[in-house]
């Protein structure tokens, strides 16, 4: 197969989602393809994981059109294990959907929706050529503002409308500098980019598009004075939703963010990076104070995730090999450790029926099991050894510490402590506290508030990602071996632009 | 040519602007809307203005005669329309079930994702002009 396999993390959830809509008729049988589908994604992105990591990189010229001619695809490692995490949140996802989304939201097309979605994803980090790039974002974009639309509650479409807004604009910001771009190089292709740019003898007008791409990846990354539609809006569709969108759609844009900031956009380092540099401080240190002043357990995981964005985009920033090391683990963990928060966060609620700290209670005396499955995500974003958040953060810091930059060291550290403030937050209301004398259930009720086959469906996905936090946590050598290999291949481009333009 | 169609698209750039940051959802969407014909009219630009022929290749010649019209602009304006006007479709039809709910557009009022749940039903009144 070779080449061949890198379309089908592209052609496999299109198939699914066509062959899902042609049985919109029966949301049982919808499940079912739904769930087939994950699988066989996760079985070829284990595939091309492993060819990748053994035989070097991927690259396939879509229609046979040479290479700065025709669409690419590529993978190398960083591509390789991006599909591979989101065939595992696809997966996990999908099973949790079965127990969380309600019959008419499976009726208006659920199932197809989010495979649509996974295609756009799957494509964006498959993609060697810059408007394909942006044909991907917008795959995945339609498919984002359909699943948080989907139910119509009021609450839903305000989210909804704030979201979809400022991810136009930042997609015409995109486009805005693709063009550019083109004008200046004449050419598409990220490899053949990579070698064009230094040619172009105008630098000041190369650092201002890489501004814009800035601009624009840092709003689908939800970036520091960027961020503001993602706490507007990741609280109000279902949790399986927030969920994948939570683990994945911002890391899509920290994604494409290193992609242009270690291929393309080299030239100017001592400008571009200081600027990420800053960047990534202010993300950390907002994201989670915005949480520390929340009290609905979504609200809080939102914040969450851009206060950790700002440690992935650190790392960019300090553009050293320890730093990009650090990154490429970090985006691993964190997506793994994101998902599963927001996945625990629906359970808990569905038990107690809010997501408001003021009324939850109670979880640890009826629920021990859950309050284990919290504590490894919670303790593992908070960055407690042996969880595989130390070794993240662990990895960052000694990047910090190598060339000496202390303020976003001691930021990195300060941010650490507050986010183990939130979690024990939502520790202390949600599991230890009892619940609030006027809670509407009863607790004889309340135990039973969901049927053991939905539970084995929201637990399952819960369970697995929980191991793979520990496994990382407690054997992170090959893992740490595998970001420096993916850390060396970004940072020395030669591999990547042979292997696309000259194979 | 070049500079009429820079003026242009610096124009069109400002309008777009101007109506993002007004209060009517109305407004914003066509902000959006004139922001991505901007960018379309950019492309084209930045393809070079050139009178050419169409490129067309001989039958029996493998690369293309000198003097000929680059398409790829074009061909990426068409992907971005298309693109463009489906969104354009997708949010107009968002804001109006979204003013059916709550009988609002000013962007300023758009505050019920961030109330609790439970207390929606009191911020109805505030809604609509």
């Amino acid at each position: 197969m070779g080449n061949t396999l890198l379309i089908f993390p592209i052609l496999l959830p299109m198939l699914t989602g066509a062959i899902a809509l042609m049985a919109y008729k029966s949301t049982g049988a919808q499940k079912i393809i739904s769930l087939f589908g994950t699988i066989i994604q996760l079985i070829f992105a284990g595939w091309i994981f492993s060819e990748v990591y053994s035989e070097g990189i991927l690259v396939i010229q879509m229609g046979n059109w040479m290479a700065p001619f025709g669409i690419t695809l590529v993978a190398d490692l960083l591509g390789a294990v991006m599909v591979l995490i989101s065939g595992i949140m696809g997966f996990a996802v999908a099973v949790y959907s079965m127990g969380d989304i309600d019959e008419k939201r499976e009726k208006f097309g659920y199932y197809p929706l989010f495979h649509i979605l996974l295609m756009g994803i799957n494509g964006t980090f498959l993609t060697g050529d810059l408007f394909n790039m942006y044909v991907w974002f917008e795959v995945m974009l339609i498919s984002s503002f359909a699943l948080l639309a989907l139910g119509n509650g009021r609450d839903q479409l305000d989210g909804a409308i704030k979201y979809v807004i400022i991810n136009l604009f930042s997609s015409a910001v995109f486009l805005l500098a693709i063009g550019i771009l083109y004008g200046m190089t004449g050419t598409l292709n990220m490899a053949d980019l990579a070698e064009k740019i230094a040619l172009v003898e105008n630098t000041g007008l190369v650092t201002a598009v890489s501004i814009l791409f800035m601009v624009s990846f840092g709003i689908k990354a939800a970036v520091f004075p960027l961020f503001f539609w993602l706490p507007a809006s990741y609280h109000t569709p279902p949790i399986a939703i927030s969920a994948i969108f939570a683990g994945m759609l911002t890391k899509v844009g920290v994604y494409v963010m290193i992609r242009m900031f270690t291929l393309i956009f080299i030239g100017d380092t001592g400008y571009t990076h200081t600027i990420l540099l800053w960047i990534a401080g202010l993300t950390m240190v907002t994201g989670v104070l915005g949480a520390a002043a929340q009290m609905e357990v979504r609200k809080i995981l939102s914040f969450h995730i851009i206060s950790q964005i700002g440690y992935m985009i650190m790392g960019l920033a300090l553009y050293t090999p320890i730093g990009i090391i650090g990154s490429v683990f970090y985006i691993v963990h964190h997506i793994i450790v994101k998902t599963n928060l927001f996945l625990i966060g629906g359970v808990a609620s569905k038990l107690v029926g809010s997501y408001d700290l003021y009324k939850m209670g109670g979880l640890y005396r009826y629920y021990p099991w859950l309050g284990v499955l919290f504590l490894i995500p919670a303790f593992s974003l908070a960055g407690f050894p042996p969880l595989s958040g130390f070794w993240a953060k662990f990895t960052l810091m000694y990047a910090a510490v190598e060339i000496e930059s202390w303020t976003i060291l001691a930021v990195a550290l300060v941010v650490g402590l507050l986010t183990l403030f939130s979690m024990t937050k939502i520790w202390a209301n949600a599991f230890w506290a009892p619940l609030p004398d006027n809670h509407e259930a009863n607790t004889s009720d309340f135990t039973k508030r969901i049927s053991k086959v939905h539970l084995f469906y929201l637990v399952f996905p819960i369970v697995l990602l929980a191991t793979l936090t520990l496994v990382i946590g407690l054997n992170p050598q090959p893992f740490y071996d595998f970001s420096m290999d993916a850390a060396q291949q970004l940072l020395s481009r030669t591999e990547y632009i042979e292997a696309v333009l000259r194979p | 040519m070049e500079v009429i169609l820079s003026v242009l698209i610096g124009v069109l750039f400002a309008s777009s602007m101007y109506l993002l940051m007004k209060k009517s959802l109305v407004r914003i969407v066509l902000g959006v809307l004139i922001m991505s014909n901007a960018v379309n009219l950019l492309i084209f630009t930045m393809g070079r203005l050139t009178r050419g022929a169409p490129p067309l290749i001989e039958s029996n010649a493998t690369v293309a005669a000198q003097g000929i019209a680059n398409p790829l602009p074009q061909a990426l304006i068409l992907t971005a329309i298309v693109i463009g006007f489906g969104l354009f479709a997708f949010s107009l039809v968002l804001i109006y079930r979204y003013f059916k709910e709550s009988k609002n557009l000013d962007s300023d009022k758009m505050l019920d994702a961030e109330i609790p749940y439970d207390k929606v039903a009191i911020s109805s009144e505030k809604g609509g002009e």
